[in-house]
């Protein structure tokens, strides 16, 4: 048994998460393939999404396969940088728009 | 460890097999003789770190006016639709000029593989209106539209001299409509991956090109690196030598083995020995059984039923799209 929670092979694995679930699984590919293929977005502006969304979700298998997506279709290191700012600025952003619940609840509490 | 050595201890080899095995494609047989790809030289003005005929100012072989000769007339067998010119930097050979204006008197389709900076060097100046003149397709390496990117790949200078030299083709006519002259692009990844969409890149390559330099062009091949020569020396230093086999591996496409270019394709060394492709012919695998090994030998018939000889590179065709010297296999 493997002693790794990640492992980089296990990335090879995506393609057999509908085991035990057959119909959900293909029902998913369906909706990811059509997701992250071409249509009013283009291919390549539709890695850096995925390149922004993986590093904000912290999903290794994800970085590695949108990097790599982003470095095959010429997608400059700029770039990416550039999109991961936009994910890491989002969750700042989040995070700072929650403050809202904490002022409120401060300024209805004190005195 | 010679790299052909190496290759084999990796174990690929009998797996690319089983795989062709397993769609019935095994042993692999040529149906024809379409393309005669010639290797007219190693040497180049270049040392591109992917190059996989590790080509280079310092190499000498070169092919024999003879046995240049003898492909013009192998050439002409009616069955031969296209001559691919390539090397090394096919301009750096002596009897080009010749060879070009002799191909084009056989009414077919010629290409020449230019690194195009060297177009720009005065001594090679010429060979921009000896294209024209002859009407041969151009096919130039732009690895990428990063000029850093491109230039880690094919050294300090050269994004630019590329680019001057593809302004001086467009302005004979070359990627213009309605002019007949051919300018294709080759994109090759810059770096241990496979290309993306070749429909993508050749969209972005267009809109970039225009917008950026007034560029234009006809078609863009993208191409997997082989693992082969300086690439292989990159894998390996880089610790990226198995991954690359093994994503390799796992994107191989049953669908592309129909149309791998080896089964159209006669790959003819400085030296005039014969292979079933450039790769092959690198690693010196000659051609498998009772076949002509030299291109003043050539005959036909025997030659185009040959046994490919395959091994564990022979991946870097069958991955993804399909690769081969003109781009993808399927779209």
């Amino acid at each position: 048994m493997s002693q790794q929670y990640y492992e980089t092979k296990d990335l090879q694995d995506f393609s057999s998460i509908d085991e035990f679930a057959h119909e959900q699984g293909k029902k998913f590919f369906d909706y990811y393939t059509s997701s992250t293929s071409s249509g009013k977005l283009t291919e390549r502006e539709k890695a850096l999404i995925a390149l922004a969304v993986a590093t904000v979700r912290h999903c290794p298998y994800c970085i590695d396969a949108y990097t790599n997506k982003c470095l095959s279709l010429g997608v400059g290191n700029d770039e990416m940088m550039e999109a991961i700012h936009v994910g890491a600025a989002m969750v700042a952003g989040d995070t700072l728009a929650h403050a809202t619940q904490m002022r409120k609840i401060v300024k209805r509490k004190e005195m | 460890m010679e790299q052909k050595e190496l290759l084999d201890r990796m174990d690929f080899s009998q797996s690319f097999a089983e795989q062709l095995r397993a769609c019935s494609e095994y042993p692999l047989y040529a149906q024809a003789i379409e393309t005669l790809q010639t290797n007219i030289t190693r040497r180049c003005n270049l040392c591109c770190r992917h190059c996989h005929v590790e080509a280079s100012p310092q190499r000498t072989e070169e092919m024999s006016r003879p046995d240049m000769e003898a492909c013009l007339k192998v050439a002409a067998h009616p069955e031969i639709k296209t001559m691919d010119i390539t090397g090394g930097a096919p301009e750096m050979h002596p009897h080009l000029a010749w060879f070009l204006r002799e191909a084009a008197l056989m009414k077919k389709r010629i290409l020449v593989r230019s690194n195009a900076a060297i177009l720009l060097e005065k001594q090679f100046g010429q060979f921009l209106d000896i294209y024209a003149e002859t009407g041969v397709e151009v096919v130039v390496s732009l690895p990428n539209l990063n000029r850093e990117r491109t230039e880690r790949m094919r050294g300090p200078d050269v994004f630019e001299k590329i680019i001057g030299a593809l302004r001086e083709l467009n302005s004979r006519g070359y990627g213009k409509k309605d002019t007949g002259l051919v300018l294709d692009l080759v994109h090759n990844p810059v770096g241990a991956f496979l290309p993306g969409s070749q429909l993508a890149l050749e969209s972005d390559y267009r809109n970039q090109l225009l917008r950026d330099y007034g560029l234009v062009f006809n078609r863009l091949y993208c191409l997997i690196n082989f693992p082969i020569g300086r690439y292989l020396d990159f894998l390996r230093s880089s610790g990226n030598l198995d991954e690359y086999f093994r994503l390799l591996k796992e994107s191989f496409n049953s669908a592309a083995v129909g149309s791998v270019m080896c089964r159209t394709t006669l790959s003819v060394a400085p030296d005039g020995r014969l292979f079933d492709c450039d790769f092959n012919q690198v690693l010196d695998l000659s051609l498998s059984g009772e076949t002509p090994v030299h291109i003043r030998d050539f005959d036909y018939e025997t030659l185009a039923r040959r046994e490919i000889v395959v091994r564990g590179h022979c991946y870097s065709c069958t991955a993804g799209a399909g690769s081969s010297c003109q781009g993808v296999l399927e779209q």
